[in-house]
C-alpha cells in the first residue's frame, strides 16, 4: 500500500516538474495530456487506498525521512492515509483530474498553457501534502504551498492589473491568518512537546482549558483565512480573476476547504472547548447568510458562485463547530463535486460569451449550449439541496444537527439561507439559460465547449447526483476516526415536517427566481431602475462596504504610515547611516588621493612625515615605559585606578 | 676641549637633517642624489664614531658596506638619469610624474 501512497503523493510533483521544463516554450498539447495522466494516476492510487481502507485495512502510515531533529524536537516527513485523509485525497485527486482534462480545452488558446499545468499540478502536490501529513508542521508546509500556488494561479494573467491585485490581496490576507495559525502551532508544541497529531491530541486532555482555548482560537484564525471566513473573506470573490478551472479547483473544491479540514482534523482539541466550537458555528452561520445575501444581487457570474462557496463553507463550519465533524466532511465532499461542476459550467459559458461575465447580458443560452445547461441546472439543484441530489443529504444533515443541538437561531439562519441559496442559484441559471436571447444585442455567437471537456465534467455530474447515497458507507468509514454521533430528530413526525418544509421552502424560492428572471422580461440594469436605487441593494452590491472600509481604514492609513516610515525612518536613519559609512570611505579616498600623485618629491615628503611620526611614537612609548611608576603615581593622584 | 662621541653624533644629526631637508626640498634629480649621499654619510659618521667608542669594528665594517652600496646606487641612478635627460631634456622631478592623483 505504501507504493500507492507514494504514487498519489508524488505523481503531481512529477507532473509539475515535467511541465515546468517547457514553461518557456510555445504551447504543447502533450504537456496537458501527460499532466492529466499523472494526476489521474494519483486518483487511481487514491482509489486503491480508499478501497483498502473501506475493506477494513489498516491505516497506512509511512515515515519518508527525518526532517528536523534537534533536542526534543522531532519532525519527520511522515504521511498517513486514514479514513479522513483518504476522503480528502479522493476529493482532491478526483476534482483535479477533471480540472486538468478540462483545462486542456479551456486553456487551448492561451500562451501560458505549459506554465498553467505546471502551477496546477504543483497545487495538487501541495494539497496532497496538506491532507496526508501526519503532523502539524507538514500540514503547515502544504498550507503555505497551496497559498503560493493560489497566488500564482490567481495572478496567472499577470499582465492584467486587477489579476495581480487580487493575487496579492489573497496572499496578504492569508499571511495575516497564517500568523494566527503559526502561533497556534507554537502553542501546541510548547504545551504538548510534539507536533505529531496522535501524540499532541493524546496530551491535550490534561492541559488547562485556557491554553486549549487559545490553541483552538489561533488554529481557527488560520482556518478563517484559508476558508475565507468573515472578516478575512474579501479575497475569495476577488480571486475570481484567475482562470475558471482554477476557481473550480482551488477556490471552490479544495483549498478553501482546507480550513474545514483543519478543524475536522483537530476534532479532539475542539471537542474539549465547546465554547470555541459554538463561536465557530455562529460565525459559520453568519457567513452563510452574509455571503448568500451578497450573491442575491451580484452581476458577475463567477462572483455569485464564489459567494455561494463562501456561504457553503459557512455551513461546513456550523457542522464542525457543533461537533458534527463527519457531517462537515460529508458536506465538504458533496460541495466539492457540485460546486466544481458549477464553476466548470460557468467556464463554458464564459468561453461561449467571449469572457462576458454579466448574466444579464446572456439569456436563452439553453439552445446553443444544451449540455452545459443541463449540467449547471443539475449542479444548482444539488446546491439548493433538492432530494435526491448530493446537497440534500449533506445540507439537510447540517440543519438537523443544529436543531438537535438546540441552536434554534443558527437553525433558522441556515434555513433562511437555504432559501436564498436556491434563489440566487436559479437566478443565475434563469438569467444565463432562459428568457430572451439578450446576447444577440452584443453580437456574440455562442458555441458549446469541446466534447471532451463535457465528458471530463461528467464524473462530477454523476457524483453531484448520487453522492448522497454513499452516506452510510461513508459514515461507517470515517467514524473510525471521528466522533460517531448519529443525528436523528427525536420524533419521526418532526423529521418529516422539517424535511418536507425545507424542500417546499427551497422549491418556492426556485420558482420565485424563475418567475422573476425567466418568465418576465429582463433588461440589462443600467442604474436607473427602482430596485437599483434602494438602500439594501446598494449595500449588497457594494458587499456591505467591507472592501471600501478595508480600503479606507486599513489600506490607506497603512500606506500613509508606510510613507512616513519610508521618508522619516528608512531614508533619514537607516539609509543615512549606511550611506554615511560609504561616504566616509569615498571622501577619505577623495581627500587622500593627492598623496598618490606619483610625484617623487611629494612622496618623499610623506615618507619623511611617516618616519617622524613613527619616531615620535617610539619616543613617547619609550618614555612611558621608563617613567611608568611616576605616571601611575600621578594617575592615582587624579583618582584613576 | 676634547672632541668626544657626542660631537660626532651631533655632527651626524646635523648632516642628517641637512640631507633630509634636501630630500624634501630639491626638485633637481641630481641634487636629490647629493642629498641622499649626505644622509648616508651622516649615518656612516655615526657608525664609525660609535664603533670607535665601543672598540668594536662591526660598525666600521657596516660603514664600508654602506659606502659600497651607495656607490652602486649612484652608478645605477646616474645611468638612469642620463637616459632620462636624453629622452626628455630635463631632470626636474615636477615633470616626472605620470599618475593623476
Amino acid at each position: 500500500m505504501e507504493l500507492y501512497l507514494y504514487l498519489a503523493l508524488f505523481s503531481p510533483l512529477v507532473s509539475s516538474l515535467f511541465s515546468a521544463l517547457f514553461t518557456a516554450t510555445p504551447k504543447k498539447q502533450f504537456i496537458g495530456i501527460v499532466a492529466s495522466g499523472l494526476i489521474i494516476l494519483a486518483f487511481v492510487s487514491s482509489t486503491i487506498l480508499l478501497t483498502h481502507i473501506l475493506s477494513g485495512g489498516d491505516v497506512v502510515h509511512v515515515e519518508l525521512m527525518t526532517w528536523m531533529a534537534a533536542g526534543d524536537l522531532y519532525i519527520p516527513f511522515g504521511f498517513v492515509v486514514d479514513q479522513v485523509s483518504v476522503t480528502m485525497m479522493m476529493v482532491v485527486t478526483l476534482v483535479s483530474s477533471v480540472v486538468h482534462v478540462y483545462s486542456i480545452g479551456y486553456m487551448d488558446h492561451d500562451k501560458g498553457f505549459n506554465r498553467f499545468f505546471s502551477y496546477l499540478s504543483a497545487f495538487v502536490f501541495s494539497m496532497m501534502i496538506l491532507v496526508m501529513s501526519d503532523n502539524f508542521a507538514g500540514l503547515f508546509i502544504g498550507w503555505e504551498g497551496v497559498g503560493l500556488c493560489s497566488w500564482l494561479l490567481i495572478g496567472f494573467w499577470y499582465h492584467k492589473e486587477s489579476a495581480t491585485w487580487a493575487a496579492n490581496e489573497a496572499f496578504i490576507m492569508n499571511r495575516i491568518a497564517d500568523l494566527g495559525m503559526l502561533i497556534g502551532l507554537f502553542l501546541v508544541y510548547w504545551n504538548t512537546g510534539t507536533l505529531q497529531y496522535e501524540q499532541a491530541f493524546a496530551a491535550m486532555p490534561s492541559l488547562s482549558t485556557d491554553i486549549l482555548t487559545w490553541m483552538g482560537i489561533f488554529l481557527f484564525i488560520g482556518a478563517m483565512g484559508k476558508s475565507a471566513q468573515f472578516p478575512l473573506h474579501t479575497w475569495l470573490a476577488d480571486a475570481m480573476e484567475g482562470p475558471t478551472p482554477v476557481s473550480a479547483l482551488i477556490h471552490a473544491a479544495t483549498m478553501v476547504t482546507a480550513g474545514g479540514y483543519l478543524v475536522i482534523r483537530a476534532n479532539p482539541l475542539y471537542d474539549l472547548i465547546p465554547n470555541v466550537g459554538l463561536f465557530i458555528a455562529s460565525l459559520g452561520a453568519f457567513v452563510a447568510f452574509y455571503a448568500a445575501s451578497m450573491a442575491l444581487v451580484n452581476r458577475d457570474m463567477k462572483r455569485i458562485i464564489a459567494y455561494s462557496t463562501l456561504s457553503q463553507l459557512g455551513y461546513m463550519f456550523v457542522a464542525a463547530g457543533l461537533g458534527a465533524y463527519w457531517v462537515a466532511l460529508f458536506h465538504l465532499m458533496a460541495h466539492a463535486f457540485f460546486k466544481a461542476l458549477l464553476f466548470l459550467g460557468a467556464g463554458n459559458v464564459m468561453h461561449a460569451m467571449h469572457d462576458e461575465l454579466d448574466p444579464f447580458k446572456m439569456g436563452g443560452l439553453k439552445k446553443p449550449m444544451k449540455a452545459t445547461f443541463i449540467m449547471m441546472t443539475l449542479a444548482s439543484v444539488a446546491l439548493a439541496g433538492i432530494f435526491p441530489f448530493a446537497g440534500f443529504f449533506s445540507k439537510d444533515l447540517i440543519l438537523e444537527v443544529s436543531i438537535i443541538e438546540h441552536h434554534y437561531i443558527i437553525y433558522s439562519v441556515l434555513l433562511f439561507t437555504a432559501g436564498l441559496t436556491a434563489f440566487y442559484s436559479f437566478r443565475l441559471v434563469a438569467l444565463i439559460f432562459h428568457g430572451e436571447e439578450r446576447y444577440k444585442l452584443f453580437g456574440i455567437h455562442p458555441h458549446e465547449a469541446y466534447k471532451f471537456m463535457l465528458v471530463a465534467m461528467s464524473p462530477l455530474l454523476i457524483l453531484a447526483i448520487i453522492a448522497g447515497s454513499f452516506k452510510m458507507t461513508y459514515f461507517e468509514m470515517v467514524t473510525a476516526l471521528l466522533p460517531a454521533t448519529e443525528y436523528h430528530v427525536h420524533s419521526v413526525a418532526m423529521y418529516w415536517i422539517m424535511t418536507i418544509g425545507t424542500q417546499i421552502f427551497v422549491i418556492l424560492a426556485i420558482a420565485f427566481a424563475y418567475k422573476k428572471y425567466a418568465m418576465s422580461p429582463v433588461t440589462v440594469p443600467d442604474g436607473t431602475s427602482k430596485m437599483e436605487n434602494r438602500l439594501c441593494y446598494k449595500i449588497l452590491i457594494n458587499q456591505y462596504y467591507i472592501p471600501y472600509i478595508y480600503q479606507e481604514y486599513v489600506v490607506k492609513p497603512y500606506r500613509e504610515l508606510s510613507t512616513i516610515f519610508w521618508k522619516e525612518i528608512d531614508m533619514k536613519i537607516v539609509d543615512a547611516s549606511v550611506d554615511g559609512i560609504a561616504k566616509i570611505f569615498y571622501s577619505t579616498g577623495e581627500n587622500t588621493r593627492t598623496m598618490q600623485s606619483g610625484n617623487l618629491s611629494t612622496m618623499l615628503k610623506w615618507m619623511v612625515a611617516g618616519i617622524v611620526a613613527l619616531l615620535s611614537l617610539a619616543v613617547v612609548f619609550g618614555l612611558a615605559v621608563r617613567y611608568s611608576d611616576e605616571i601611575k603615581v600621578i594617575l592615582s593622584g587624579l583618582g584613576v585606578q | 676641549m676634547e672632541i668626544g662621541l657626542n660631537h660626532y653624533l651631533v655632527l651626524s644629526t646635523i648632516l642628517f637633517s641637512i640631507g633630509l631637508v634636501g630630500v624634501m626640498r630639491r626638485k633637481n634629480l641630481l641634487m636629490l642624489f647629493f642629498a641622499t649621499e649626505i644622509l648616508l654619510n651622516s649615518v656612516n659618521i655615526a657608525f664609525a664614531a660609535i664603533s670607535h667608542y665601543y672598540g668594536d669594528l662591526t660598525g666600521q665594517m657596516f660603514a664600508f658596506f654602506v659606502i659600497a652600496i651607495a656607490a652602486s646606487e649612484v652608478a645605477v641612478g646616474l645611468g638612469l638619469l642620463i637616459v632620462w635627460h636624453k629622452r626628455h631634456g630635463n631632470i626636474d622631478l615636477e615633470y616626472m610624474s605620470t599618475m593623476r592623483g
